[in-house]
């Protein structure tokens, strides 16, 4: 692949359509996958502005995040997969020996030590963020190179690389994030051709172990996993937001209450109603049809992935493609189950729509990284 | 051994790749369909309950208290009123630490431990959440300020304006107007919950007490958003509470202000009625309290003082304070005597000092040692001759004296428009017999012919009495309100009047009563003196508390004052076209003429002042309204 290719390209290229596809192709952006996130960072802005409660303060600090992340998205479009199969070890090692850092230095906050300081610089950032992407690179950094699909050995080992950072992340504590990257490596060994009967191994073994887990634990702590499960077991601690998240959506209806007047999310009843809880206030303001649009948008996104990932030229960069738009919806899946009731309230942010930095950055490099893939294809031709 | 070479299969590597992602994307389809299948059971389905826990997360209906009705005089001053109070209060959902705060808070104003026990209270008691428990009440500007500046450091304390009622003259008419105070858990029942849902004051005693209804007025309400914090958003809709009535009394201010005045430093009670009306000009019960310190909630050790006080300032006794009339009541025995035909007003007998029954060794001693000499009935009044009334008792019996003074008001409640009145007692055979299964003693009549022995009658009792004589028999019913939010109310039914077989009678019996003031001889002619342009009619009387055995002699300087006689004077003026009658009591007061007497006499001049006054002033005032 070659810069030549492309001059080339633009050059026999006639028709303006047909060029300005080209100039997308030339800055390595894909334009439905970019379509798809501006229309879905807009909603995210309108929604934000109503659950903040018209903060024009916090709408500029988010534009400013998603600025930024448009920026790293563009950087990660621009660098060739190749440069990211080079490095994928490395960066492994790297974000390895940083969690390994977090847990030794790292800064406490919210009673877990999640963040690293940049010595000198005061900037500090979560390692754990970064692996996000690390871990799917590096599984398809190395079963690209096995004989797919896995045997049993490869399979051992990547589990090895999936459980080192997930164990290193869970003793933070962050559960949610743990399981999160645990998830992402998990699908790159899904996509990759893991056996069914891995798959269904691994769910049969987790029965008795749970069971074998639940009999050793005291009671206290059984309770605990029970409100985890079942937070309406505890309706003023737990409970109380997922019954203020319930309520809100359940009084959205099928319209909503209209946009700045769901009373739920401006009266304070919803907790974190701008950050994990975004969605409630989309679902109150705007009802189930709004709802739906939503998840049209993520669908959208996710489909324009799994395209990218198919059409993939080399192993690698189909996994990591794959792997990265699916843990995209993973985490879409976990915040609605979670805020609607359906799955336990693990802190997972709303995709692009939720308030906060550092997660719409690593999202944004990941779709980077999705564009890189498609636009570095070599042209095969018929 | 040949190691096997795994060698990689592009194509189907690629194939695989494309099975695996096509179930992917189905299972992403799936688990869409099963968010937007939770969307719909929440926001389709479960609509109603959500929607509708909504609205009652965010809207609440809030009563609204109304304010009480002011209380006034004849002339419109004020009696009662409402004044913003500034009280400190804490919301326990706000704050982090009770105990904590009490302790700061207490560091910056002075809160007492009965203060405390009480906050404690009302903290343990069933609440709706987010309610302030008001921690001290009436603070002081300074107070305000100093909470207000380090209210950052007290999280949950907050401070509140309130109308509080309020008495101007709160220990002159303490008993008359009464007072209201915090409303206890028995008032609670009994009470109508809506209409007191955001009142938290109710009417003890006096006028408050009686005219609670009309005073309370109705409670209003208003649908509030509100947020997690309890804190107001939005009044969505309001219905504004109707304000109680104004009342205006008949009393006269300063007339019971003079009332006040003339008892000071004795405990005793003046009763004054308007004769037409029946209106009461004063009702001043000595020594009086400062109303104003039940409002808010007395505490305990000044509670204490009032109620353990020798002088009983919390006792109302122009209600129901029982004493023996006395010879107050002989003009009326006296107007009884001649109606039964007991007695004429040529009678006339002989006083000794001392009446003796037939088959009884007792000596039934008159207040006089030598006794009057020749007196008859004018005479035996103006002097107030006992022995001549031991005669003419003993001649009419209890019973006839029971039936003529019963239509005056003795024995039984007068029906005032104010609380716990006394019935008094107006003994008769069949009363005795009743209560307590005994004959009725010949001896007894005599004394009840002097208004001693069982005979007990309230000072309101005794101005009524005097007011109906004045009125030469029209009945009135004694009331303190005059008129409700500007209507004057209808003068109440009484009974018929009551008639003499000849009326001439009336000015016969008043004319005793003049000469009792204005003759060289009259008991009460200290007080005729330099009288401002009316006349009197009156009586004193003087009433024993001990009974003297019968070789004692009593002597006021030898005997505690506790066992002192009551001095009591009944009156009215001006004698013809009367405007005011009076009852005076001074307990252990000693001689009705020398004590009660004047007492009335500044009050009557308190009155007459007020009229002339009232007089100049081409206009009735209108009742304020602040």
């Amino acid at each position: 692949m070659s810069r030549y290719d492309y001059k080339h390209q633009l050059g026999t290229s006639q028709s303006p359509v047909t060029r300005r596809i080209s100039l997308m192709q030339a800055i390595h952006l894909d334009a439905p996958l970019l379509g798809g996130l501006l229309v879905l960072v807009c909603v995210g802005l309108f929604v934000l502005y109503s659950a903040s409660g018209q903060s024009t303060d916090t709408l500029l600090r988010q534009l400013l995040r998603i600025v930024a992340g448009f920026a790293a998205m563009m950087v990660m479009a621009f660098i060739p997969p190749r440069t990211y199969k080079r490095w994928t070890p490395w960066l492994f090692g790297i974000g390895i020996i940083l969690l390994i850092g977090v847990l030794v230095t790292g800064t406490e906050a919210k009673g877990a030590q999640r963040w690293l300081a940049i010595p000198g610089t005061g900037v500090r950032f979560q390692p754990s963020e970064i692996m996000k992407v690390v871990v799917p690179m590096m599984l398809a950094w190395y079963l690209a190179e096995r004989a797919l699909p896995p045997g049993w050995k490869p399979v051992l080992l990547a589990a090895v690389l999936i459980l080192l950072p997930t164990l290193l992340i869970a003793k933070q504590p962050d559960l949610g994030t743990s399981l999160l990257i645990a998830s992402s490596g998990f699908l790159v060994l899904f996509l990759s051709g893991l056996d069914w009967k891995y798959i269904v191994g691994l769910a049969a073994a987790a029965v008795p172990a749970g069971a074998g887990v639940w009999m050793v634990m005291h009671d206290y702590q059984r309770q605990r996993v029970l409100t985890f499960l079942d937070p309406e077991r505890d309706p003023w601690g737990a409970g109380w937001n997922i019954t203020q998240s319930k309520t809100a959506i359940g009084s959205g209806g099928w319209e909503g209450k209209g946009w700045l007047h769901g009373t739920q999310a401006h009266l304070d009843f919803l907790p974190e109603s701008s950050t994990d809880f975004i969605i409630a206030v989309l679902a109150e303001e705007f009802g189930l049809l709004g709802v739906c649009a939503l998840l049209l948008i993520y669908f959208a996104i996710v489909a324009r992935g799994m395209y990218i990932a198919m059409n993939a030229q080399d192993t690698y960069s189909r996994l990591l493609a794959g792997s990265l738009t699916l843990t995209f919806f993973v985490y879409v899946f976990v915040n609605i189950g979670m805020v609607s009731g359906i799955l336990p309230v693990v802190g997972v942010p709303l995709p692009m729509v939720s308030y906060g930095g550092t997660s719409i950055v690593t999202l944004m490099s990941s779709f980077g990284i999705l564009m890189s893939i498609h636009t570095h294809r070599k042209l095969v031709s018929t | 051994m040949p190691k096997p070479i795994t060698l990689k299969d592009h194509y189907r590597e690629t194939r695989v790749f494309a099975r695996r992602a096509v179930v992917s994307v189905f299972v992403v389809i799936l688990l869409i369909v099963a968010l937007i299948a939770r969307m719909v059971y929440l926001q389709v389905l479960q609509y109603e309950k959500y929607s509708s826990l909504s609205d009652d997360n965010r809207v609440s209906v809030e009563p609204v208290a109304p304010t009480r009705g002011l209380i006034v005089d004849r002339n419109g001053h004020l009696l009662a009123d409402n004044r913003p109070s500034y009280s400190v209060s804490i919301t326990r959902e706000l704050c982090p630490d009770i105990d904590d705060t009490l302790e700061k808070l207490s560091r910056l104003v002075e809160i007492s431990d009965s203060r405390l026990d009480d906050f404690h209270k009302r903290l343990a008691q069933r609440r709706r959440p987010f309610t302030p428990v008001a921690v001290k009440f009436k603070l002081t500007e300074a107070e305000i300020a100093i909470i207000a500046v380090n209210q950052h450091l007290l999280p949950g304390v907050s401070l509140s304006a309130n109308l509080v009622r309020h008495y101007p003259h709160a220990e002159a008419m303490s008993h008359a107007v009464g007072y209201v105070g915090r409303i206890n858990e028995s008032e609670l029942q009994k009470l109508n919950a809506t209409r007191y849902s955001a009142t938290e004051h109710i009417g003890k005693t006096g006028v408050e007490a009686f005219y609670e209804e009309r005073l309370h007025g109705e409670v209003g309400f208003q649908t509030i958003e509100t947020d997690a914090r309890g804190r107001i958003t939005k009044v969505l809709e309001r219905t504004d509470p109707v304000p109680g009535e104004n009342l205006q009394l008949f009393m006269d201010l300063s007339t019971q202000l003079a009332a006040m005045q003339a008892l000071e430093g004795r405990r005793g009670a003046v009763v004054a009625i308007e004769p037409e009306t029946g209106g009461i000009l004063a009702l001043a019960s000595v020594p009086g309290f400062n109303a104003n310190l039940f409002v808010t909630g007395i505490d305990y050790a000044t509670y204490n003082a009032l109620q353990n006080s020798k002088a009983r300032p919390l006792f109302n006794r122009t209600l129901q304070g029982r004493y023996p009339p006395g010879s107050t009541i002989k003009p009326i025995v006296g107007l009884g005597g001649i109606e039964t035909g007991a007695t004429t007003w040529e009678y006339s007998i002989y006083d000794p000092g001392f009446y003796k029954l037939e088959n009884d060794s007792r000596f039934y001693r008159d207040w006089k040692k030598w006794g009057h000499g020749v007196v008859n009935l004018h005479s035996a009044i103006v002097e107030s001759c006992d022995t001549y009334f031991y005669e003419l008792a003993f001649n009419m019996g209890v019973d006839s004296i029971h039936d003529f003074m019963a239509p005056f008001g003795f024995g039984d409640r007068t029906g005032v428009d104010l609380i716990n009145e006394s019935k008094g007692l107006l003994p008769s055979r069949f009363w005795k017999k009743a209560t307590r299964n005994m004959p009725w003693f010949p001896g007894e009549t005599l004394i009840t012919g002097i208004g001693q022995g069982y005979m007990l009658a309230t000072p309101l009792q005794l101005a009524l009495s005097t007011a109906i004589l004045a009125n030469h028999g029209n009945k009135v019913q004694p009331r303190m309100v005059k008129a409700i939010g500007g209507t004057p109310l209808p003068a109440p039914e009484v009974g018929p009047p009551i008639t003499l077989k000849n009326p001439e009678n009336w000015d016969r019996i008043i004319k005793s009563m003049r000469d009792v003031v204005h003759s060289a001889k009259g008991t009460a002619r200290g007080i005729a003196k330099d009288l401002p342009g009316y006349d009197i009619a009156g009586k004193t009387g003087t009433a024993q508390v001990l009974g003297i055995k019968q070789d004692e002699e009593y002597d006021a300087e030898k005997i505690a004052e506790w066992h002192r006689d009551h001095a009591l004077f009944v009156g009215f003026a001006p004698v013809q076209n009367p405007k005011i009658a009076i009852a005076v009591l001074v307990e252990n007061g000693g001689g009705g003429g020398s004590t009660a007497a004047p007492v009335a006499r500044l009050v009557l001049d308190a009155y007459f002042e007020s009229l002339r006054q009232d007089a100049n002033v081409p206009t009735t005032r209108a009742v304020q309204t602040p």
